[in-house]
Formats: C-alpha cells, sequence, structure tokens
C-alpha cells in the first residue's frame, strides 16, 4: 500500500489476463452466458460472474477479466458466433486507487464528474487520465481500478502522486 | 496603529497582528489584512508605480482588481512575479515588492524626460516615426522602444512552486460574492443544489465590506455578510472559494477559475500548490460581477492623490486608511456623496464636491449640504495640480452650451472622481452574450445569452441594494429551478446613483498639450482617442488597436466607456453604432503557473519508455525522441562518436548479428470473417491469396490515393491478420480503419484491436540470426528451407508464447521475435547471452536508419511528404491490378497521377564519395544557374555508408526512374554545388542474396 495523499493509496495491480471481445450482439450474449452473467452489462457498466468480469466499454465491445480456467468455456460459447477475442494482458498495466481523496484525485487528471451521482459504483468507461488514454473503474465508493496502456503507466503513476501532492487543501467537496 | 493616515477603530484589518513588509527596500509596517497599497496609504503614500509610456508618476486609482496604475513585482528569485496589482497583493511578513518601470528610482525617473517629448509621442507613433531609414527598424529602433517601453521584468530563474489544475462540476457556478452573489449561491444552495461560489477578493461582501451605512435585517452590511457566508458553510453542497477569480468562460458552460493559494501566506504549507486552476463545468452560471466605477477625464488625472471615489471608501472601511487629509470630489453621480459623507465624518476635510450637473438633488446631496460641505453644482475640473501627489485642482463652472469659465485653485491631497459606474459584462460577454445600449444609464448592460447563464445585481445596471439581493434571489432560483428563496428587508439603504459621465470632461481651450488619460495603464490620453478619429478611424476596434486604449492587462475595465464616448462625441453618433470592442479572456492576468498547471518538466508530455529502455540505458545508450517514445538512437561505447559507434553497428549486423527494440511498430490485431476483404478494401495489396504463415509488404493511401502508412503484415489464420505499422502511423491507421469500418463498411464482421503494446519486437538481424535463434525458439524449424522470407510461425520461445516473423529491415537474414510485452525483457536477455559468441551487438534507430536506406527501402514521412503515390516512391508493384475497389483507387487512376515527370525516388551518389548531402537539399540541373530556378527534385535521406564506404543518398528527383546514370548538382549554402549522379536506390546486394540466406 503506497500512501500518494493523506487517506489515498496507489497500488500497481499484478498480471492479470485480459481479453478484448469485440462482435455483434449474439457474441457478447454468448460471452455473457459463458461468463455466468444473466446479461450482457449496459453501456459503461461492469458485471462480475462466476466466469469473470465484463466492463461494457462500447456497443460491441466487452473487456473480459476471466477467472482462472474459464478461458476455454469462453472460446466454445463464441466458436460458431463471428467475433474477434484477442488477448491484451501485457498491453495494459492496472493500478487501484483507494481512499476518500481517490475521486478529488482523479479530477485533476480527467474531465469527468466522479460524483456518485453521476459515476456510481460498477461503472467503467474509457476516458483520458490528463494526455494518457485510461479505462476507469469504479469498484467501490472510494476505489477505482484504473488500467492504462504499458508505456504510459510512468507517466500516469507520475501524475496521479503529483496531483496527490497537494490534494489536501482547499478542495471542492461538492 | 502605524501610518498616520491609519484610523483607528476602522477598517477590518486586524490591529493585534502587526505585518512588516519591503517596498523598494524600505520596511513598511502594516496589518492583517492589509494589501500593498493599503499599507502604503496609510502611511500617506500614494506613489508606487511609473507609467508605460511617459514614466509618470503614479498612485492607485482603485482598490481592486481593475487597479492599472499600482502595479508592483512582488517576491524574488524564481518566485518574482511582475505587474502584480498592488490593490489585491495581501502583505505578509517577509513580503518583498518593488515598484517597476523607473530608473534610478521611483521619486527620480530618467524616463519622465519622455512626458516632455509628449506631444511627439502621438497616437500611432511608431507607425509614423520609425518607417525610414528602413534599416533602423531592427538594429536601433526596435530594441530602444523595447527597452523604454514595457512594464516589468520577466523572472529569470525557474519557478520553484507547484501549480494545480482540477476539473470540477456543479449545479450552479455563481462568479462574485457580493450581495447578489451571496444571495443567488443562498437561494440556490437552500435548494439543496451543488454550488460553487467565488470571488477574486480575500473576503466575501464585495461593495458591502465597504459599506458602513446600509441596514439588512437590521444588520451592518458586515455582519449580514458574515451571517451569509457562515450560512453557505454550513451548507455541505456549498464550495466557497475566495482569492478565485472566474477568468474564462468557455463553450457549454466550462467556466475557468483560478485560485490563489499560498501568496499571501509568510510560510505556506511545503506541498500547497501555489494556485489552482478549476475546470468548473457548471449546469448554470450565475454572474454577479457588480459594477466598477469610472474615472473622470481630465488633464493631469492620473496624479498620485487621485482616484476613484469608492475606492477611498473601500480604504476607510475595510483598511482603516484615510488616502488624504483634504479632499477635493469632483462627480456625475450622487454615490460620491455618501463617500464624502463618510470621509468626513471620519475627520478628512472635504474641500468642494464639484458636480458636474448643473442642479444635483436628492438625499444624499441634502444630507452633504447638512453637514456644511461646500457643492459647486454645474462645475468640472480643469485640471490638477502637483508631480509625486495631487496639490491642488482648478474647479471651473460649465457654462450653457457647455463653455468652461475662469475657475477657481483650490488646494487639496486628494481628489475623489466619480463618472458613474459600468457594469462588468466581461463574462456574459466571454460567453457569446449580446450587450445593449442602456440609455438611461449610459452604459451597456447584458443582452440575450447564448449559453445558460444569467446576470444578477450591478452587472447587469440593478444597483439599489435591496434591488440586488431580489435580483441575486431571483438568478439563484431560476438556476436552481426552484420558486421560493429567501428573503431579507433592507432597512437603510442610499438611493442608487443617477447621472454618470463618459468620455472627456468639458475643458476651457483646446489642451493641445493637455494630458488627460484614458487608459492609465497603456498612457492614452484623449487627445490621442480624437487624433486616431480624426485620422480617419472609424470602428471602435481600430481606434483601439491604432491607440493601445483598453489593450492593456485591466481589459480596458476603467478605460472602455470613456473612450468609446470620446469617440462618439468626436463622430456625433450614438454609443450604441460605434459599439464596443471584444472582451477577451482572462479577465485579470493569470500566471503561466497556473496553467501549466502539473504539466510541466518531464510530465509536459507522456515519456512513453519501450520495454528494452531499461536495458538500454544501462548500457549507456543515446536516445532519440520518436513522437512520444523515448528510443535508443545507438550505443557508442568508450571513445566512440556518434558516427563510429553507428558505421560499428551496422558492420556487426552485416557481418554477424545485430539486436534491436522494434517495440514501438504499431500492430493492429484485424480478425473476423470479413478480415480479407477489410484488408483488400483497406490496403493497396490483394490479400485474399495470402496463405496462412505468410507475410506481405502492405500499403496504405489515403483516398487521394498518396502514400500514408507501411508496414508488414502477417496472416494468422483465415479470419486474422496481425497488421503492423510505422511507429508514428499507428494510432492514425488504427483511427482510420475505425473509420471506414464504421461509417462505409458496417456491414463487414471485422474487429480491430490494438495490440502495439502487447507484443513486444525483437528485432534480430544479420548472417548469424538464426544460428543465434534456432536453440531458442521450442521445437520450431526455423530453417531457411522450412520458414523462408516473409513467413511467420507461432510457437514459444523458452516457454513463452511468441508470433515470430521472418522479416527484414536490413537487407539481412532477419527475425523479428514478438512477445507479450511484460516478459520481453527476460526473452531479450536469453537472446543477449546467447548471440554473445556470435558476435551480437545492438544497434539504435541510427544503425537502423543506414541499414535500410543501403537497401533503398523507404521510410513514410521522410522519403514520402503526403503527396507521393506509391509508384512515386517505387513500390507501384504493390498496387493490386484487380481488385475492384481500394481506398485511393480511383484517385490513383487520374492520368496526373501517373505523369511522368512526378517527383520519383531514386538513389543518388556524390560524384566525390566522402562529400556528404544534407536532407532537404535541392537538386537543379546545372552548376550555376541564376536564382530563381526551380529544382529537379529534392533529397530525402543522406547517410554514410559503412558497406559501401562512401556516402549514399535518397531522392525524389522529376521523372527520377528514367534519368539513371545522368548527373545533377545540389547548390550549397557554404561552398560551390556538389555534383552528383542518379542511380539506382538499391545501393547493396540488390540481387537480395543475403535476404534470403
Amino acid at each position: 500500500m503506497v500512501e500518494i495523499a493523506e487517506g489515498c493509496t496507489l497500488d500497481s495491480l499484478p498480471p492479470m489476463i485480459r481479453l478484448v471481445l469485440q462482435g455483434r450482439a449474439a457474441a457478447l450474449d454468448a460471452a455473457a452466458g459463458a461468463l455466468g452473467l444473466d446479461a450482457v452489462p449496459p453501456l459503461l457498466r461492469a458485471a462480475s460472474g462466476a466466469g469473470g468480469q465484463a466492463l461494457r466499454l462500447g456497443p460491441f465491445e466487452l473487456m473480459i477479466l476471466p477467472a482462472l480456467g474459464s478461458r476455454a468455456g469462453l472460446d466454445a460459447a463464441l466458436a460458431a458466433l463471428p467475433h474477434s477475442l484477442v488477448d491484451v494482458s501485457d498491453r495494459h498495466v492496472g493500478f487501484v486507487l483507494e481512499g476518500a481523496r481517490a475521486a478529488d484525485i482523479l479530477a485533476g487528471l480527467c474531465p469527468l464528474d466522479f460524483a456518485p451521482s453521476s459515476f456510481p459504483v460498477g461503472m467503467v468507461t474509457r476516458t483520458l487520465l490528463d494526455k494518457a488514454g485510461a479505462a476507469i473503474w469504479r469498484t467501490g465508493a472510494q476505489t477505482f481500478h484504473i488500467e492504462v496502456w504499458r508505456s504510459f503507466a510512468p507517466y500516469v503513476e507520475a501524475q496521479l502522486r503529483e496531483v496527490g501532492r497537494g490534494i489536501s487543501f482547499s478542495l471542492l467537496s461538492v | 496603529m502605524s501610518g498616520v493616515f491609519r484610523l483607528a477603530g476602522r477598517g477590518r484589518i486586524d490591529p493585534s497582528r502587526p505585518v512588516a513588509f519591503r517596498f523598494d527596500g524600505r520596511l513598511i509596517r502594516g496589518y492583517a489584512g492589509d494589501t500593498v497599497a493599503s499599507a502604503l496609504l496609510a502611511e500617506g503614500r500614494h506613489l508606487m508605480g511609473r507609467s508605460f509610456k511617459y514614466h509618470r508618476p503614479r498612485g492607485p486609482v482603485s482598490a481592486g482588481s481593475d487597479e492599472p496604475n499600482a502595479l508592483i513585482g512582488v517576491g524574488e528569485g524564481g518566485r518574482y512575479t511582475p505587474n502584480l496589482r498592488a490593490t489585491q497583493v495581501e502583505i505578509h511578513d517577509g513580503l518583498v515588492a518593488v515598484s517597476q518601470n523607473r530608473a534610478p528610482s521611483l521619486r527620480f525617473d530618467i524616463g519622465a524626460l519622455n512626458t516632455l517629448a509628449a506631444p511627439l509621442l502621438p497616437a500611432g507613433f511608431y507607425y509614423k516615426t520609425f518607417m525610414w531609414p528602413r534599416g533602423f527598424w531592427d538594429k536601433v529602433y526596435e530594441p530602444l522602444i523595447r527597452r523604454a517601453a514595457g512594464l516589468g521584468r520577466a523572472p529569470e530563474a525557474p519557478d520553484p512552486d507547484h501549480y494545480a489544475l482540477h476539473y470540477a462540476h456543479c449545479d450552479v457556478l455563481v462568479a462574485g460574492g457580493g450581495p447578489a452573489g451571496l444571495a443567488a449561491a443562498l437561494a440556490a444552495g437552500r435548494m439543496g443544489a451543488r454550488v460553487i461560489l467565488c470571488d477574486e477578493n480575500a473576503e466575501f461582501g464585495g461593495s458591502l465590506l465597504a459599506d458602513a451605512y446600509s441596514r439588512i435585517d437590521g444588520l451592518t452590511a458586515m455582519d449580514w455578510v458574515a451571517r451569509m457566508v457562515a450560512e453557505l458553510e454550513r451548507l455541505p453542497n456549498v464550495q466557497l472559494l475566495t482569492r478565485c477569480s472566474a477568468f474564462h468562460y468557455g463553450p457549454h458552460n466550462m467556466v475557468a477559475l483560478n485560485q490563489r493559494l499560498t501568496d499571501h501566506l509568510a510560510m505556506p504549507p511545503a506541498d500547497m500548490p501555489r494556485e489552482r486552476i478549476w475546470q468548473v463545468r457548471a449546469r448554470e452560471v450565475v454572474l454577479a460581477a457588480g459594477a466598477l466605477e469610472r474615472a473622470l477625464v481630465f488633464e493631469g488625472n492620473d496624479r498620485p492623490g487621485i482616484m476613484l471615489a469608492s475606492a477611498a471608501r473601500t480604504y476607510l472601511h475595510r483598511y482603516g486608511v484615510a488616502c488624504g487629509r483634504k479632499a477635493v470630489v469632483v462627480t456625475a453621480d450622487d454615490a460620491a456623496y455618501r463617500v464624502a459623507l463618510d470621509l468626513a465624518e471620519a475627520g478628512v476635510k472635504i474641500a468642494a464636491i464639484a458636480d458636474l450637473r448643473p442642479v444635483p438633488g436628492g438625499t444624499l446631496v441634502e444630507a452633504a449640504r447638512a453637514r456644511g460641505i461646500r457643492i459647486l453644482p454645474a462645475t468640472t475640473i480643469q485640471r490638477a495640480h502637483g508631480h509625486l501627489r495631487v496639490t491642488g485642482a482648478e474647479l471651473a463652472p460649465v457654462g450653457e452650451g457647455g463653455a468652461v469659465g475662469k475657475g477657481r485653485a483650490v488646494a487639496c491631497d486628494l481628489v475623489l472622481m466619480s463618472g458613474g459606474f459600468t457594469p462588468s459584462l466581461h463574462l456574459h460577454s466571454q460567453a457569446r452574450g449580446a450587450l445593449r445600449f442602456d440609455d438611461a444609464l449610459g452604459v451597456y448592460l447584458p443582452g440575450e445569452a447564448i449559453e445558460r447563464v444569467r446576470s444578477a445585481g450591478a452587472c447587469r445596471g440593478v444597483f439599489a441594494l435591496d434591488a440586488v439581493l431580489r435580483d441575486g434571489v431571483a438568478a439563484g432560483l431560476a438556476a436552481a429551478g426552484g420558486e421560493n428563496g429567501p428573503e431579507w428587508r433592507v432597512t437603510r439603504q442610499d438611493a442608487p446613483g443617477t447621472g454618470g459621465f463618459a468620455g472627456a470632461l468639458p475643458r476651457r481651450g483646446p489642451g493641445h498639450l493637455a494630458l488627460a488619460f484614458v487608459d492609465f495603464q497603456n498612457d492614452v490620453t484623449a487627445k490621442d482617442v480624437k487624433l486616431a478619429v480624426r485620422e480617419g478611424f472609424r470602428s471602435i476596434e481600430h481606434v483601439k488597436r491604432y491607440t493601445t486604449t483598453g489593450m492593456a492587462t485591466d481589459q480596458g475595465k476603467g478605460s472602455n466607456v470613456n473612450a468609446l464616448a470620446i469617440v462618439s462625441n468626436v463622430l456625433g453618433r450614438r454609443p450604441e453604432e460605434i459599439g464596443l470592442t471584444t472582451y477577451r479572456p482572462p479577465y485579470t492576468p493569470v500566471t503561466f503557473g497556473a496553467f501549466a498547471g502539473h504539466a510541466r518538466g518531464d510530465q509536459f508530455d507522456p515519456l512513453r519508455l519501450p520495454p528494452m529502455d531499461g536495458w538500454a540505458r544501462a548500457r549507456g545508450a543515446v536516445f532519440e525522441d520518436v513522437g512520444q517514445w523515448r528510443r535508443a538512437r545507438y550505443f557508442p561505447r568508450a571513445g566512440e562518436d556518434m558516427a563510429a559507434a553507428v558505421a560499428r553497428e551496422c558492420r556487426a549486423v552485416r557481418s554477424a548479428a545485430g539486436i534491436f527494440d522494434a517495440s514501438t511498430l504499431g500492430k493492429i490485431e484485424v480478425a473476423g470473417p470479413d478480415a480479407a476483404e477489410f484488408m483488400n478494401r483497406f490496403y493497396v495489396n490483394a490479400w485474399t491469396k495470402l496463405g496462412v504463415g505468410k507475410c506481405r509488404y502492405g500499403l496504405v493511401c489515403r483516398d487521394s490515393g498518396f502514400v500514408y502508412d507501411d508496414g508488414v503484415v502477417g496472416r494468422i489464420a483465415a479470419d486474422r491478420f496481425h497488421v503492423t505499422t510505422t511507429t508514428g502511423g499507428a494510432a492514425g491507421v488504427l483511427n482510420m480503419m475505425e473509420d471506414y469500418l464504421q461509417t462505409e463498411w458496417a456491414d463487414l464482421d471485422v474487429w480491430l484491436t490494438s495490440v502495439t503494446e502487447q507484443w513486444a519486437v525483437i528485432a534480430l538481424q544479420g548472417p548469424r540470426a538464426r544460428e543465434i535463434l534456432a536453440p531458442l525458439v521450442d521445437g520450431l524449424d526455423i530453417s531457411a528451407a522450412s520458414m523462408p522470407h516473409m513467413t511467420l510461425r507461432e510457437g514459444s520461445i523458452g516457454g513463452v508464447p511468441m508470433r515470430l516473423f521472418r522479416v527484414s529491415f536490413t537487407g539481412e537474414l532477419g527475425y523479428e521475435i514478438n512477445v507479450p510485452s511484460g516478459q520481453a525483457r527476460a526473452v531479450w536477455d536469453r537472446v543477449w547471452q546467447a548471440g554473445a559468441a556470435c558476435g551480437l551487438t545492438p544497434y539504435g534507430t541510427e544503425a537502423m536508419h543506414v541499414l535500410r536506406a543501403e537497401k533503398g527501402y523507404l521510410i513514410v514521412g521522410q522519403e514520402t511528404d503526403g503527396t507521393m503515390t506509391p509508384g512515386d516512391v517505387g513500390c507501384g508493384w504493390a498496387v493490386s491490378k484487380v481488385k475492384p475497389d481500394f481506398i485511393g483507387k480511383r484517385a490513383l487512376a487520374l492520368p496526373a497521377m501517373n505523369a511522368p515527370d512526378r517527383l520519383q525516388m531514386v538513389g543518388v551518389l556524390t560524384d566525390d564519395p566522402l562529400s556528404m548531402l544534407e536532407e532537404g537539399m535541392q537538386l537543379v540541373a546545372a552548376a550555376h544557374i541564376p536564382a530563381p530556378t526551380s529544382a529537379e527534385g529534392h533529397v530525402t535521406s543522406s547517410y554514410f555508408s559503412p558497406a559501401l564506404g562512401r556516402s549514399i543518398a535518397l531522392a525524389m528527383v522529376k521523372g527520377g526512374r528514367g534519368r539513371m546514370g545522368t548527373g545533377l548538382y545540389a547548390p550549397c549554402l557554404d561552398g560551390p554545388p556538389l555534383k552528383v549522379t542518379l542511380v539506382d536506390p538499391v545501393f547493396y546486394d540488390p540481387e537480395g542474396a543475403r535476404l534470403n540466406g
């Protein structure tokens, strides 16, 4: 746990399997089924099933974080359907930003509104962290899972730390 | 109490907390709550600066952000900030401030001689005076003018502070915390809306902080403010920001605020940002920007000791400072009478009130009369006397028809002027809102708004306190969507001012030599504005640019309406026919540091590091920036310069083997049943017949037919391609693919995934590459027979999944080992160790460029410039003749795209093998052609080739392929032109024997 501001930690996530599934509705439905989900999550929402997690990043796109051993089932469910399933495990690195100031720190780099009413738990979206592309996923009231492309990680980490450095002074709370 | 002009028991400063600071080296004492201006005024000192052009002695005119005169430098070293308004700089222990634009001292300034030359320095004098001799401009005139003009100096040391930027969202943003703003914030806040209220001052209250007369719900104005602020602070949905200026109104209610966090602190916490920019996205905005009192334009109106009446009232009630002992008040508005009464009550003698109106009347006038103050109706101020401080004024009667009679001299040390109040329209105007001229008030008011914004209070011409509060509530409710708001009873208030004056005051005599300032900060006088009109400038925008009125950092806050009225009078046209100059951001100056925010130093732009960056750094590589990537350029050994290192690296690749981090290559996985069809439409090449496990060089054109990008494409499966792009083109190609897929070919079942950073690429190139690699790949036969040039295999290397491409950008036997980037370093280390015995050598981008040039391989963006067809760069063979369509096909069929005299890529050899051409050199037909002449072509790449032992170059030459063996000349900047011969661009191993080895 690395504290980057009072009551706020930033940690790197260990390597994990990440798959990008793209396809039409039938393919997304099939994948959701294979992951043990009732349905494909709505746009910009994440859902969790026995076979892993699905992040609905676009109309025709799911980012899938499969549970151990569930890849085969996913492949089988998709076999007969047009789709593209690409392993991007190493394309990204993940961070967890957690704490009372987490949303404030993100607001130093991202123009989205992180108020719980606008960005509730379970919401995920691709966006910008200053000049780097990123995906931000709110996994808890004060917890964000951040995915960035590997080469941008040092930049993003340094920016988060820099914003964290001055975050406790005269901040907004509305 | 320190300061002989400080009045005990008055003001909002804290007498229990004395503060000491330095101004021009002298120790000044004040109190917590003082500004530099109020502390100096408390010592009886008005002189605080010298003016821009004439170096006139100047003192503060205002008490706020509209101050044009009292501009000072604050801080030391990297923290030095020029041109801060002394009226806004809060003092703290240890503060160091200096006056500006004077030499050797503020009291005696040699530059003041400019005043004597004023008749020779009219508006536009630069354009008139410095025309001849032409050659003098650069060397003499411009440096002189630059030294003489300008205010302050730029700091030279790096800024040691850090700055922050934050995005914020709210339902209602209220800009301005005076009575209207407080009322609006409370009305919206009580509804539960997310409210941000900001004010540029250190505390909320605005005009109420200088109002000792009004009573609201029985409270003094200041007590009412305290109560309102306390309630707002208790509301969790309301955020209060002081020292925070709304300076930019962007599209869609994106409003930028600049919050100053540390400048007022003697010992700021270590990590506290100096300033923070808030980019606020507001659903609704309420502008409560207030109004600014106008100066009067008369001869000598810039003498220290002449200030706005409202400013004197602020210094009295906020800072407990009397700005003088004996005041003359010149006014065209009732409000100045309240100031006179307040000052008189505080012990300041009011020598006279000169009222421009023939019959001033009303409660305030009667009250002044009752107090025994001498009131002179229909009286103007002919001129003010004094130099470093005003010593007196000539007050003269204005007769019927405006003729000014002989005046009388009145001694004084303070002249207060009031030309009425100008609503602050800056933010409304920045939001593209319309303006309308109000005849009754004689000023512009906000007209129809475009954004979701509404003005409230004085900034829309509502001046009476009870009406201002109601207006604020109404605006707050409207913004928050409510109906019932707070109500307050104003139990005592002054009637709103009537009257007002704009333009130059009437005077006796033509005043050809009189300096009556319209724009104090830019030293623009009334006669400058009149001269501009006489010289034919009719538009206020042209007058502004010709005279520079309103162009200083104060944005013409005090001067615009006066300049407009002067133009209007001279032209005999109504003000609304003249228009008003555009208000541009920022409302008040913002530091560069705040704009930079956390994007400074290494964090200015993302620095993307490829997987083997650490390895290269440990080997002492020299790097170059390629877009956002930092790539190893070469790996010098002890004593080697770049040429030696690159030559050694090239020889190693040609004789043994080289290893190169090619991970930055763009990579796109194209997958789906229609992948081949998509590729056929997107690339100029044909893909249907490319077998699984085979590679092909692909070329992308825009629909213009010009080369856009290139790269090797491998077919992983019938429905899956591994596409590579150039490093710089990766994002552009993916975007273009998505663009076509989503808009033109949405029926295709094919999807794109960027895998640039999924796959790291280790290029292993050279005659011994196979020998090094073969033992490392797990059970894969990579023999020439099994895996010839332009093939690919999926497999693993030491257990790490791998896509192995046999491709070459060097002309040697070569492989590009694609492995997941998280494990690439381990694989690289293994290959490196395995190659040690074979002379494996790391090479960088520079050697890569030399090696490819020896083979005549083009680089998109180096040989091409966005106007080259595939045929131009020798790749006509790649363009499919049989495909029904592809991007660029129609354009490529145009006759002009196939004209024989198009620029074509050729090799170029200098006749002297050791002469080097420069990239970008023009090639011409003869050694000595008088200029101007047209070029036959230009050099695109030039290197020394270790393999050939001589210089080589690539060039684009008109009809070049038909001119092999002929000569051209490359003119040099220094020395005679170089003679060159056109040759085939493949300099090395033209048969490709090494490639296929």
